[in-house]
């Protein structure tokens, strides 16, 4: 018997009050033309504060989150995320702000979270090397925009307009899609048999019409590329500047620097280096550090200190504007920062220290039973292949699904897209030992079945109450919404 | 304090199964000359002393007075029933649901969340969120170029919120997109000369209703010339109003976007919020951003999934419809449980509490000497007042005492002299109103 779904409308019943608005405490007579009203009431469910409760408490039972489940996906560094910094971020001090305060240039009722935004940038400038840093990109796409942004008003202060950017066949797919919504056409280089930009093509490719090189340190395959140096001394030669992808500096907190290796420009992800909660999606924050090149290019709003006093700052003439039109993801900096206060200089250099240490030791257990594309130690996360097992009817999907029901999330897989049935693991730094014994041992087991019985697969999960979704049909028959 | 699990003895083991003797050899890929030893930050700090750090932070910032200032930012009611159910870690400890099994929960609501926001817009197909109100109008105005395949220019009503045109200025300047921004008259769009402007090579027309400045226009002319020349009508709204005013979808609007931190989300001194954007079914594939779906799985049970991915950057990389990923997902899932629990009938009442309560607070106010309301026409639960006195000093005089009575709008763009946009929300009383009235008459 198959199931179907019962929506929140599923559930309406004509008249029935979710809650109970502040009373009607005026009289006033005027109205509205009736050509500016709405003719008919926008339907949204009719529900009892119970059945929401019910509705969305049952809904999340349904998922499956880091509190719950080991999370391993690669690229994406789902680590614990501290309680102390919900706790912080939840009280009224902060919550109630209104950003028009700044407006209005009562400075000294903010005071507090202009620290906070302060603290923040600081300290992400002692970490990456860089010499300022803003909070107002809301995500790493965001944070990316703006970096290409400021790197097109260089060109442009020259008297330059470049027309490429650079980008390894390993990136992410934000970076060429940045590059073109900045209106930038993107030059793809392949890697090389180590899983590096390959270094002779590379310095083919560069020219004085490349206005910058975008690349993610360590790579999406978790190595760390030994000539970045040189890589930024190739591109400077020729004026391009050079733009570091943050998703992975949860490897090298503490180890190395991308301002002190020559990097212009970098964002970072604070939802997974910085340990704030993903919320399924977002809302992330991609604070973006710039060197003194980039500083005049900088956007809307800044900060700085006037003797005790913070206050907030407008973009000089060569500012790039406003992406945001405040501080961006306040909230999420507010955890970050937290976070940041929490781990101290030792507890961030032990985290990835820890988050490398595990993703070797789970890279050395599983690599007599996968593919291994790149040999050699990795950095924060491994990226392994299921090629061989795709031969006997079983792809990375199917080990994906697989794990599902043993309790484990699946790891990234198809990414980076060089690799054939790219299995991409992160454990990070927070999982003990005895969780990734508990997954390779799971992914032992799955590599077993695959020998004995690789149909089986296409039956899991199992155990979820769903399995192995007709995609191709979502398109054909769209429903994206509920139809009353 | 850390929260790395292990014990100095399963280190040990780990390396060794390794092959490595001590820890720094972890990082022999990363060539000495560039390895840093340490980070010049202070010592990590137990949780404990952490709060109170931030506590008393917490404490500098004053949250103590009544509001009186909107502009994009409301101080409306949030449920506590969101934020125990936003606040469960099933849903803000998740990822992306791009493995549909396991992710139901965030799917299903999104699926829920699209579905109301085509209620409130009588649009045809929402997207997952966007950032914020002001990027999901420079994505939408993206969109029209899209849409609109040869054309390069778009239109820009100036009642739009004067930051989110500075955001949208961003984003289409750096595509050679070419704008106009149309001053508004009295606070009004400036409907002729918006007429004047339309032609075959206008992509859209982007227009906020209500406006920056509170007023409520009929914008039947303006869209009925620019779908003659088949360019598309972009409009910015206000969720809450939607629950009184004509929806964009029956006023023929092609693309509708809003900021949604008014449905069940704190100020947060600008952010998290997030966007919404919604269009009409034939422009589907040109949306930014995520889209769920429902389906079947193999034995036909309905699920939810992620679909028509292939305008998103990790599968169309440099030739995707935005270089969007993570949006404001846990912000729009919190929305969908303000407007589950506000129901149709408790948006209706609460666009009228907006409304009546603006309207009673624009009539005290016009009693006052000396006080001027500047849109006199209709308005939501904005509006412009200016007085014979400076508007910074007249602010900080009523912030002592107690109120944040509106925004000087001069602060906000050098185009204005002395005016001061006030609103209000469902949540100020009469009492509180007619002390703010009583506090200006006091100072005037």
């Amino acid at each position: 018997m198959s199931t179907t779904i019962q929506t929140i409308f599923d559930k309406s019943q004509e008249g029935r009050k979710g809650i109970a608005l502040p009373p009607l405490d005026v009289e006033v007579d005027t109205k509205i033309d009736s050509s500016l009203l709405r003719e008919t009431k926008a339907r949204l469910p009719q529900v009892s504060e119970f059945d929401v409760v019910r509705h969305f408490t049952n809904l999340s039972n349904k998922n499956m989150s880091i509190d719950k489940n080991f999370y391993p996906l690669g690229s994406c560094t789902m680590k614990y995320n501290p309680k102390i910094a919900e706790r912080v971020a939840n009280q009224d001090g902060y919550l109630n702000l209104h950003p028009h305060v700044v407006t209005n240039n009562f400075n000294e009722d903010v005071q507090g979270s202009l620290e906070t935004i302060d603290m923040l940038e600081k300290s992400l400038c002692e970490v990456t090397g860089m010499s300022a840093f803003t909070t107002t990109p809301q995500a790493g796409a965001h944070g990316e925009m703006l970096g290409v942004m400021m790197i097109d008003k260089y060109h442009k202060s020259k008297g330059e307009k470049r027309k490429y950017i650079i980008v390894p066949d390993s990136s992410h797919g934000t970076n060429p899609a940045t590059a073109a919504m900045v209106g930038y056409e993107v030059i793809t280089i392949k890697s090389d048999e180590n899983g590096a930009i390959d270094f002779e093509t590379y310095k083919e490719k560069m020219s004085h019409e490349v206005a910058a090189v975008m690349l993610t340190v360590p790579n999406t395959l978790g190595m760390y590329n030994k000539r970045i140096k040189e890589l930024c001394e190739v591109a400077h030669e020729y004026d391009a500047l050079m733009y570091y992808d943050g998703a992975n500096m949860n490897a090298i907190m503490g180890v190395a620097r991308p301002g002190d290796i020559g990097f212009d420009v970098i964002h970072i992800n604070v939802h997974k280096t910085f340990a704030t909660p993903h919320g399924g999606g977002g809302p992330g924050s991609g604070p973006v550090g710039v060197n003194d090149k980039l500083k005049p290019f900088l956007p809307d709003l800044g900060i700085k200190k006037e003797g005790d006093l913070y206050e907030f700052t407008t973009g000089g003439e060569n500012s790039i504007g406003k992406i945001s039109p405040f501080f961006g993801n306040y909230g999420i900096s507010l955890r970050a920062i937290t976070y940041m206060t929490v781990l101290g200089s030792d507890g961030m250099k032990d985290a990835s220290s820890k988050a490398v240490l595990n993703a070797n030791y789970l890279r050395v257990r599983l690599k007599d039973y996968f593919d291994v594309p790149y040999s050699g130690m990795c950095m924060h996360e491994c990226v392994l292949s299921a090629k061989t097992l795709a031969k006997k009817g079983v792809s990375a999907m199917d080990i994906a699904k697989y794990l599902l029901d043993f309790g484990l999330h699946a790891p990234t897989v198809y990414f980076p897209l060089i690799v054939k049935e790219a299995i991409m693991i992160e454990p990070t730094e927070t999982e003990n030992k005895e969780t990734i014994d508990y997954f390779c041992d799971t992914m032992i087991n799955a590599v077993k079945l695959a020998d004995e019985n690789p149909e089986e697969f296409q039956s899991y999960p199992r155990t979820l109450g769903v399995c192995r979704p007709d995609d191709t049909r979502a398109i054909k028959e769209l429903d994206v919404k509920f139809s009353h | 304090m850390t929260y790395t699990p292990h014990t100095d003895e399963q280190v040990k083991e780990m390396l060794d199964v390794i092959g490595l003797e001590k820890e720094s050899d972890l990082f022999s890929s990363v060539p000495q000359e560039l390895q840093v030893h340490g980070i010049d930050l202070p010592e990590g700090l137990d949780e404990f002393s952490t709060f109170e750090k931030f506590k008393t932070l917490a404490a500098k910032n004053v949250t103590d007075k009544t509001i009186f200032m909107g502009g994009g930012y409301y101080d409306h009611i949030v449920p506590s029933a969101v934020d125990a159910l936003a606040g469960r870690s099933e849903f803000y400890t998740s990822y992306t649901p791009y493995q549909a099994e396991a992710s139901q929960g965030t799917l299903q609501a999104l699926y829920e969340y699209q579905s109301m926001i085509c209620e409130l817009s009588g649009m045809d197909v929402s997207n997952a969120s966007m950032y914020d109100g002001a990027s999901a109008l420079a994505e939408s105005a993206l969109m029209a170029v899209r849409i609109s395949r040869k054309r390069n220019k778009i239109l820009i009503d100036g009642g739009i919120n004067p930051t989110y045109i500075k955001v949208v200025e961003s984003y289409l300047s750096f595509r050679d997109i070419e704008f106009e921004i149309i001053d508004v008259k009295n606070y009004k769009t400036n409907i002729q000369a918006v007429l004047d402007k339309i032609d075959d090579s206008v992509a859209g027309y982007l227009f906020q209703n209500p406006n920056f400045f509170g007023t409520i226009d009929d914008f039947t002319a303006i869209i009925e010339k620019l779908h003659e020349h088949k360019a598309l009508a972009v409009i910015s709204a206000y969720p809450i109003s939607l629950g009184m005013l004509k929806d964009p979808g029956s006023m023929g609007a092609d693309i509708f976007c809003a900021d949604g931190q008014c449905l069940g989300n704190y100020m947060n001194f600008g952010g998290p919020s997030f966007g919404m954007i919604a269009t009409k079914e034939k422009y589907i594939r040109d949306l930014p951003g995520r889209i769920i779906g429902r389906t079947l799985d193999k034995d036909d049970n309905e699920i939810f999934v992620l679909t028509m991915q292939a305008r998103e950057q990790h599968i169309r990389r440099h030739r995707a419809t935005s270089n969007i990923c993570s949006n404001q997902n846990l912000i729009a899932v919190r929305s969908t449980i303000f407007m589950s629990l506000v129901g149709q009938n408790g948006l209706a009442d609460m666009a009228n509490l907006c409304f009546s309560k603006a309207t009673y607070l624009k009539n005290e106010l016009a009693k006052v000497d000396g006080v001027m309301v500047l849109n006199k026409d209709n308005s939501f639960n904005e509006f412009v007042i200016s007085t014979p006195i400076d508007s910074d000093e007249l602010l900080v005089q009523l912030r002592d005492k107690g109120f944040y009575a509106g925004i000087n709008l001069a602060n906000i763009d050098s185009k204005f002299s002395n005016e001061i946009l006030v609103s209000v929300t469902e949540k100020r009383s009469k009492e509180q109103m007619d002390a703010l009235v009583a506090a200006i008459g006091e100072v005037l």
